[in-house]
């Protein structure tokens, strides 16, 4: 199975302090597998989704991505990060580079990509969000939700195999959670590699190949969709459904 | 409905220039004491302070007509009752107020070092420059330029440092401590903040042994202590011995303001330039420290300004900048008692520069105001 998969996590352990964190855990995703994982604050699901791309360190176990296992080389951590794109709850636009200057700024800088292409590239990827006519604007003077939108363009712009959201919708007005949420749909059917950590249930029965449910610190159940919602196995997993699909 | 489509203009009285004195001046009655009493003490002093200034003060000559060259000839001097402030001290001794005591056939290389430092600094105060890339490779190689032109060397005779003085003391030391403990400001700045302990220790270390010593201090380190570090043989010149613990001095307080903003910056924003391959450098020179240095604009001037301003201190070991220039002048029996004025020119020429950089951080401000614009939070 291992072969096949493009993020492999074995027995990974990591403790904040005293905190055991992620205990134990153990996650398999095959290359265009749409991954969504819930649970309740705390149990560890950002924690997980941040050690793949190496914001924080796991200390025991292995994490393999395409290929590269995560270690404290540095080299290896840069090939991962271009690999694998990341959006954040809280979008962290570079408030002092206008939306194109925010989308052009890596694949010039880091893929040394010339300067035309690169904008004609953020063009692309603003049309592909929606968004082409905020081009010159700064973060500052958009909506949230149009902001998270250039936050996924400039995730886009260096073209990963692997999109990481944690929690894309949640910092984000009720009205607004619709077009970020279409966006990401369309990068879903488009065949890209995703892990999203969100309490949105609409999207991951759309989306999702397989369910996670997380809580203190573990895994505590790997379904379909189907089976999760409609017949899941632990008790901790239909109270958690319970709670929140019943809000 | 129509009433409401209709758009409704403020009251009368709280626009324009009455409405704007209503609300600031005559608010109510105490206000309105204190707008009178204020303009009384105005009508008060400015008359007496532009008498004294300009209507009843000798430029050139007094009152009698005749070319002042000492304090004796002073109109004020001659005349208690009739006279004001003596500005002749100031003509006959301008040169070295402004050169020190640099030779007079080259003298124009100072002038030129002055007019091409204006040049050097027009792009960094006017970003809409035409051809402002050109402009930069000047500033860039200016230092070179003026180390040359000033002291000599390729082809021009050498000037001794210690025939320096005035004026061109104060901006060498005021723009080369500024100008090199920015960078040096940053990295101590950054290394300070490092993961790696060896790094974080040894800036700490650097930052709060200088900030923990006064200025005066580090100028007799400078002065006494630094060449005892050289290898012999070497000696190294008065200037740049006061110029090493200056910038040394400002770099100190720099890092810290630099620091200052630096933990202002959201961890997000690290997050996000990581997150796209960014490397230390590339995250640190195109996210953090933009943001940084522009959230430190206030501070970092207050600091360059306190420090343009210290550089008097230099009097302590011996190097005389215009400060010194003005007390040595008092000195001289020929102009004893001419305080006021002395010290009034060396403050009103300070004040001058000071001015500038407070008025041009205000303007920087505002043009990066509108690109960082945090409006939606």
């Amino acid at each position: 199975m291992s072969e096949e998969s493009i993020i492999s996590l074995k027995n990974v352990n990591k403790w904040f302090g005293d905190f055991h964190v992620l205990q134990d855990v153990n996650l398999e995703v095959k290359k265009k597998e749409r991954i969504v994982v819930c649970g309740p604050s705390g149990s560890g699901k950002s924690t997980m989704i941040r050690c793949i791309n190496r914001l924080e360190e796991h200390q025991e176990g292995s994490i393999v991505v395409d290929g590269i296992e995560l270690t404290g080389n540095l080299k290896n951590i840069d090939n991962v990060r271009k690999e694998v794109g990341m959006v954040f709850q809280q979008f962290n636009l570079f408030p002092h580079l206008s939306v194109k200057e925010n989308i052009t700024l890596a694949p010039i800088w880091v893929k040394k990509m010339p300067k035309a292409e690169a904008e004609e590239l953020a063009m692309r990827q603003l049309e592909i969000v929606k968004i082409p006519e905020q081009a010159n604007k700064y973060p500052g003077q958009l909506s949230g939700g149009q902001q998270q939108r250039v936050a996924i363009a400039r995730s886009l712009a260096m073209n990963p195999n692997i999109m990481l959201f944690d929690e894309p919708t949640s910092a984000l007005d009720p009205e607004m959670i619709k077009e970020v949420l279409d966006v990401m749909v369309d990068l879903a059917n488009g065949g890209m590699t995703m892990i999203v950590v969100t309490h949105e249930m609409g999207f991951a029965k759309t989306v999702a190949d397989r369910m996670v449910f997380m809580d203190e610190g573990k895994i505590v159940e790997e379904a379909s969709p189907d089976k999760f919602f409609n017949n899941p196995e632990s008790d901790r997993t239909k109270l958690f459904l319970s709670q929140i699909l019943h809000q | 409905m129509n009433e409401m489509n209709e758009v409704r203009k403020p009251p009368v009285a709280t626009t324009g220039i009455i409405g704007w004195l209503r609300i600031n001046l005559f608010f109510n009655w105490t206000n309105s004491l204190i707008t009178l009493f204020v303009i009384y003490c105005l009508y008060q002093f400015i008359p007496w302070i532009l008498d004294w200034t300009i209507f009843s003060a000798d430029f050139k000559y007094n009152y009698l007509g005749e070319q002042i060259t000492n304090q004796e000839m002073c109109s004020r001097n001659l005349d208690p009752e009739n006279g004001g402030a003596c500005w002749a001290v100031i003509y006959v001794r301008f040169y070295q107020f402004i050169y020190g005591f640099y030779p007079r056939v080259e003298v124009w290389r100072v002038n030129l070092a002055y007019v091409m430092l204006a040049f050097a600094l027009l792009p960094l105060l006017y970003t809409k420059l035409p051809y402002r890339k050109y402009f930069l490779y000047f500033t860039y190689i200016f230092p070179v330029i003026a180390y040359f032109l000033l002291n000599g060397g390729l082809g021009f005779t050498e000037v001794s440092t210690n025939k320096w003085g005035g004026l061109l003391v104060t901006l060498v030391l005021g723009c080369t401590g500024i100008a090199l403990a920015f960078p040096i400001g940053i990295m101590l700045a950054l290394g300070r903040r490092s993961k790696l302990p060896v790094i974080s220790m040894m800036c700490t270390l650097f930052i709060e042994f200088i900030r923990g010593v006064p200025l005066i201090t580090l100028l007799f380190f400078g002065m006494v202590m630094l060449p005892l570090f050289l290898p012999e043989g070497i000696d190294m010149d008065g200037l740049v011995r006061v110029l090493v613990a200056v910038t040394l001095f400002q770099s100190a307080y720099m890092a810290e303001v630099i620091r200052g903003g630096l933990q202002a910056i959201p961890p997000g924003q690290y997050e996000a330039a990581k997150s796209l391959g960014m490397s230390y450098w590339r995250m640190n020179l195109l996210i953090i420290l933009p943001q940084a240095i522009r959230i430190s604009i206030p501070p970092i001037v207050n600091t360059s300004i306190g420090l343009f301003k210290d550089t008097t201190l230099v009097i302590i070991v011996g190097i005389l900048d215009l400060l010194g220039i003005g007390r040595g002048t008092l000195a001289d029996t020929n102009w004893l008692g001419l305080s006021y004025e002395i010290y009034f020119f060396v403050s009103l020429v300070f004040f001058i520069f000071t001015f500038g950089m407070s008025r041009y951080s205000l303007y920087l401000e505002k043009k990066l105001k509108t690109g960082i614009n945090m409006g939606a939070d």
